[in-house]
């Protein structure tokens, strides 16, 4: 296993978020992350980052223990996240945004390719190459954060809800791209609200619940699973 | 209040306000780094420039330097200057890590609150100046008088001085080299993304200590090359207590510029710097602090974030 979590405790202050969970994503997979507001999600994805500290429990990458690494250590181990809402630099350009996320990274020559491999991916942003960031649209923002998570050539990316915010348009797309990069050979931890599509494009998922997993199985095993669709997927 | 003294005096009003202004103006990024990345008014940071003129005035006794400029030849007054600058940054970079590294980074690692920071500055300001000031009796001391000021070249009315072009040029060399160094290499778009989100750099694989181990670092070096030039000019003593006045009007200057945004802080200085010398000249030399702290506080009133107002993360630096 790439990522194995195990009995994972997270708290803020004395108030616990996160009770123990336990999860595992492999080698190639896009494992998501499903759950109501509040349950929990971005808690974890820091915590795999490593910028939110463990109570207990462990997290093991590659099978070595990280859960102790600092945070620019892991990004520097193949782990890199694009975070909840508008994580760009709001004051940078796209470039030097793609740049910040090579920022642990040394090779000149890949990282000009990796630059234009997110342009190929994300072609509006090599339109936007000096706008700077803080004044792109929301979709552009999101776009830009998952191709800097890119940048890092991460094994592991953490997408943090990266739909959030977009047209529904916009929102097929994402997703076409978040399965293209996973083709490319990244395995990705998938982070949604919107449930439906996340689930219909993972190989496995987790629910989770006011800091709990509740569920496990594959993507399509939890799109037919009743309760899941009561709770998350709002279709009769 | 004597408009015809203003008039008449006004070119060196003026140019003595730039030269002084840049002193200010290179303290105050000090000020603005550190609070850029950490948030945190480093009050210790007038200290900073206090010990940079305590070690180059020692370094130059120890080297035995003559007080007398009008007989050293160029090279000897290069030399002079050379180690003297050698000194007073080293010196005073290292103070400025020493502190973070002593008093903020436990605080940091035990997440204080704002307050713990704040007295904490306040305490290894006293700390510094007051070491000093048992070590040294509390007495002022003589600089070396290095350069003999003198006019160099005539502009109509404009006199400009051996001291005054040295000053200026400095510190507009030390601030262009400032802002490139943050806004190209590496390592400032590091100090540019944490002074802007830390957690978001930290995902980017920033490492916020060495961030901030940074920003102290090039401010206490260019503390050192402000107490070199203000060593320089006419003024020149050194005291246990001098960095109060100055890392007050430095910080003055920071927060008139905008907090936390490197032009600002050039800006402010020399504004500060002019203002102060233009109330020399209406309202005589009793005035001439006075002055800038009002100047500070009726600008805020119009403009509360300060004349450039950025941020320095935000600053297209
Ligand atoms: N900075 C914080 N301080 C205190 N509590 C927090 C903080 N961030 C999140 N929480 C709490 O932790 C729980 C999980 O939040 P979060 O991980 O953001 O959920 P999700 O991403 O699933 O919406 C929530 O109860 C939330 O209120
Ligand atoms: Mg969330």
């Amino acid at each position: 296993m790439l990522l194995e979590i195990e009995n994972m405790t997270v708290a803020y202050g004395r108030i616990e978020a996160l009770h123990g969970i336990s999860l595992t994503v492999g080698e190639g997979e896009i494992v998501s992350l499903i759950g109501a507001n509040g349950a929990g999600k971005t808690t974890t994805m820091r915590a795999i980052s490593g910028i939110r500290p463990l109570a207990g429990g462990s997290i093991r990458f590659e099978g070595e223990d990280i859960s102790k690494l600092r945070a620019d250590r892991r990004v520097v181990q193949g782990i890199a996240q694009s975070p909840e809402g508008r994580g760009c630099f709001p004051g940078m350009t796209v470039v030097e945004n793609l740049e910040m996320g090579a920022y642990t990274r040394r090779d000149k020559a890949g990282i000009t390719a990796d630059m234009n491999r997110v342009y190929g991916l994300f072609p509006r942003l090599a339109e936007r190459k000096k706008q700077v960031a803080g004044t792109m649209s929301g979709g552009e923002q999101q776009m830009l954060a998952v191709g800097r998570a890119l940048m890092a050539r991460p094994k592991l990316l953490l997408l943090d809800e990266p739909s959030m915010g977009l047209a529904p348009m916009l929102i097929q797309q994402i997703f076409d791209i978040i399965v293209e990069i996973n083709q490319q050979g990244v395995t990705v931890l998938l982070v949604e609200q919107n449930a439906q599509q996340a689930l219909s494009r993972s190989h496995r998922a987790y629910v989770l619940e006011t800091g709990r997993i509740v569920k496990s199985g594959t993507g399509q095993e939890l799109l037919n699973d009743s309760s899941i669709k009561d709770a998350y997927l709002g279709v009769a | 209040m004597d408009v015809a003294g203003l008039l008449r005096d006004f070119p060196e009003l003026t140019l003595t306000g730039l030269e002084q202004g840049a002193i200010y103006a290179l303290v105050a990024l000090g000020y603005t780094l550190v609070y850029g990345v950490l948030k945190l008014i480093n009050f210790a940071h007038s200290e900073v420039f206090m010990i940079g003129s305590f070690a180059a005035l020692w370094t130059w006794q120890g080297l035995g330097f003559v007080y007398d400029a009008e007989a050293a030849p160029l090279g000897s007054f290069l030399l002079a200057v050379l180690v003297g600058v050698i000194a007073a940054a080293g010196a005073s970079a290292l103070t400025a890590v020493t502190i973070e590294r002593v008093a903020y980074r436990p605080l940091r690692k035990r997440n204080a609150p704002p307050l713990a920071f704040l007295i904490t500055a306040i305490g290894a300001s006293f700390v510094l100046a007051e070491g000093i000031g048992v070590y040294t009796h509390r007495a002022p001391y003589g600089m070396p008088r290095l350069l003999q000021p003198e006019v160099v070249f005539q502009l109509g009315g404009w006199k400009f001085t051996n001291t005054q072009l040295i000053v200026i040029t400095v510190t507009l060399l030390a601030m262009v080299a400032l802002d490139q160094f943050v806004s190209r290499s590496r390592l400032g778009r590091g100090i540019r993304a944490v002074a802007q989100d830390p957690d978001t750099s930290a995902l980017m694989g920033v490492n916020k200590d060495r961030v901030i181990f940074l920003v102290f670092l090039i401010g206490g070096l260019m503390a050192g090359v402000a107490a070199l030039l203000w060593n320089i000019l006419p003024i020149g003593v050194a005291k246990f207590n001098m960095g109060f006045l100055i890392g007050l009007k430095a910080f003055a200057a920071a927060v008139l510029g905008g907090i936390g945004n490197l032009r600002g802080a050039l800006l402010g200085g020399l504004l500060l710097g002019v203002a102060e010398n233009y109330a020399v000249g209406l309202f005589g030399t009793d005035w001439k602090d006075f002055v800038g702290f009002v100047l500070l506080v009726v600008l805020l009133m119009f403009r509360p974030t300060g004349l450039l107002g950025e941020s320095l993360g935000r600053a297209r630096a």
